[in-house]
């Protein structure tokens, strides 16, 4: 069949484009060229692998949540915890973070994806409150507000140590997020991934077509919750130390804010909006301690206002302004 | 002949209000049957009903002689029935064969898929293709749904509907909302259908109606008036005086 025909161009606009290769090459030459920043930039792909599970949930299936947070941090608690008492081996740990929080979103998802809208958003932010509240009650375990001390994690494949500057950590960080993304990417371009995409369109027609709606949300919630326990998982070991913060309406908030910001059910846009985002709130901060945040509000409320659909939405307006080659 | 489709004493109410009231309704294999009522007569209540958008408060529906009063949507579909909405029910913001190749693929039990392309599964794109091409509507196959004009829309329903390989086709005012120089290829397209799917529609459109059904029921106030064949529902008192006589007064 001729490459223009409907049927091969819906299978080729799924297909891998050079351009999806960018973050790679970036994030690389990133290692060599700022080797200053790299804490930064391990953080930068934390949030990119926490955005990028919400984008799976929010921009992909539509679920309206302020609660990716709970997931983050049970991720975050329970691979300080497999450290601290059982292991200090990173990548167990980030299997044991992936677990807890899948667990997590398996059992709440199965009573709050039953519901919708206004509601749902309710209850995405009281199961992390209510996890917030047992972190801080749980002083034995999670060391409460003091946060969870003495993570000590072990060297990488018990090869590489983490360092005070931060160079295993990097690509550490890279590593984990290139796998997630690969998956990630599978999953969004798989029939799915369609289906999800299917259920955010229009959930009628959906039901209409035999799709079971909530199984599909339910795995797509689960599967979220396990990427945002990775993030979670990773950032206990970058740091080694958990706060209550990583269980706080603020970054559950804040994550919503950076994926807003690069667009929404695209995948690139978790990549964009959190490179932008903390960058932005790191040399703001460093500009104006006091008023950083200010000018992070003021940045989204612009991009809310003239950029609808974040910074790849605005790029792709611009893309079809510019004149056609004929 | 026979029966694919059949309620008994179906029933649904809301709080006080009944919509639905104690509807015995049989669909015969390869049937043109057509519902009919005023508004309000609960006409598409009867069709969620059936599809299982709305739970019955009492009764029971048979589809192909199983009994699946209780179970979801998705069980009824992969039993066989189809439907297509009053409202388009489209993913406007995707490309117009995607919207049917989303029906194929959960037909073809691939929609599930996680770890596969959607072109491994080539076959349920180009059979949603086909259907394109069967309604006419293969040359914006890779336009998004919500650039199309209404009638286009339409024929994305029903193609979307038929994608689902129905024994029983539940056809919700198809031609609704449709401008009369569009109305012909949308009923062109519904006197098409295979002959193998029985086929029940609810429209308003008189000139559809008795062009294309071999029996009409007449529903009322959620009660079924009466049922016959066109001639017969035509030449009736009780429907002329409740139906044909209100649109006509």
């Amino acid at each position: 069949m001729a490459v223009d025909s409907p049927v091969a161009q819906l299978i080729h606009a799924h297909r891998l484009r050079p351009i999806e290769l960018l973050p790679w090459v970036i994030g690389a030459a990133g290692y060599f060229l700022a080797s200053g920043y790299l804490p930064l930039g391990s953080q930068i792909m934390i949030m990119i692998l926490f955005a990028l599970s919400l984008d799976l949930v929010l921009g992909y299936a539509g679920i309206v949540t302020l609660g990716q947070a709970a997931f983050f941090g049970v991720g975050a608690y329970a691979a300080g915890i497999y450290a601290v008492h059982v292991s200090g081996e990173p990548i167990s740990g980030l299997l044991v973070g992936a677990a807890a929080a899948a667990i997590v979103g398996v059992v709440s998802g199965a009573i709050i994806l039953r519901t919708g809208g206004l509601t749902l958003l309710m209850l995405t932010l009281a199961i992390t409150s209510l996890l917030e509240a047992a972190a801080n009650d749980a002083t034995a375990l999670t060391g409460g507000n003091d946060g969870l001390q003495g993570v000590a994690i072990n060297p990488v494949l018990g090869l590489f140590d983490f360092d005070l500057y931060g160079r295993t950590a990097y690509l550490y960080c890279l590593a984990v997020l290139f796998f997630a993304w690969l998956f990630v990417r599978r999953l969004v371009h798989s029939p799915f991934g369609r289906s999800l995409v299917g259920i955010r369109e229009n959930v009628v027609r959906m039901h209409a077509i035999g799709t079971p709606v909530r199984r599909r949300l339910l795995t797509a919630y689960t599967i979220s919750a396990a990427l945002a326990g990775i993030a979670g998982a990773l950032l206990t070991q970058t740091t080694q130390f958990v706060g209550l913060t990583v269980l706080s309406f603020e970054r559950s908030g804040e994550i919503v804010i950076m994926l807003v910001l690069g667009g929404t059910g695209r995948i690139y846009g978790a990549f964009i909006g959190a490179a932008i985002y903390m960058i932005a709130q790191d040399q703001l901060a460093e500009a104006d301690p006091i008023f950083w945040d200010f000018w992070i509000g003021l940045l989204l409320v612009l991009i809310v206002l003239f950029a609808r659909g974040g910074v790849l939405g605005l790029t792709d307006r611009l893309f079809l302004m510019m004149p056609r080659r004929r | 002949m026979t029966i694919v489709l059949e309620t008994i004493g179906l029933a649904k109410q809301f709080g006080a209000l009944r919509v639905a009231h104690d509807i015995d309704f049989r669909l015969e294999a390869g049937a043109r049957h057509a519902l009919i009522g005023p508004n309000g007569a609960g006409k598409t209540t009867f069709v969620n009903l059936l599809s299982g958008r709305l739970a019955p408060s009492a009764g029971r529906i048979l589809l192909n002689g199983t009994d699946v009063t209780g179970l979801p949507q998705a069980e009824r579909v992969k039993r066989g029935l189809g439907r297509t909405f009053q409202i388009n029910a489209l993913f406007k913001g995707l490309p117009v064969l995607e919207n049917v190749a989303l029906a194929t693929a959960e037909h073809a039990g691939f929609g599930g898929e996680m770890f596969r392309g959607i072109g491994a599964r080539r076959d349920t794109i180009e059979q949603a293709f086909g259907l394109l091409e069967l309604l006419g509507i293969a040359d914006v196959a890779m336009r998004p749904v919500k650039e199309l004009p209404y009638g286009q829309q339409r024929l994305v329903e029903i193609a979307i509907a038929l994608a689902l390989q129905p024994s029983v086709l539940l056809l919700d005012e198809p031609a609704a909302g449709v401008p009369s120089a569009e109305n012909r290829i949308i009923l062109d397209v519904i006197a098409q259908l295979p002959e193998a799917v029985a086929v029940l529609i609810i429209e308003h459109d008189m000139e559809l109606v008795f062009r294309f059904a071999e029996r009409i029921t007449v529903l009322v106030q959620g009660a079924v008036l009466v049922e016959g064949t066109p001639a017969e529902i035509a030449a009736d008192a009780r429907v002329r005086e409740v139906y044909l006589g209100e649109r006509h007064s």
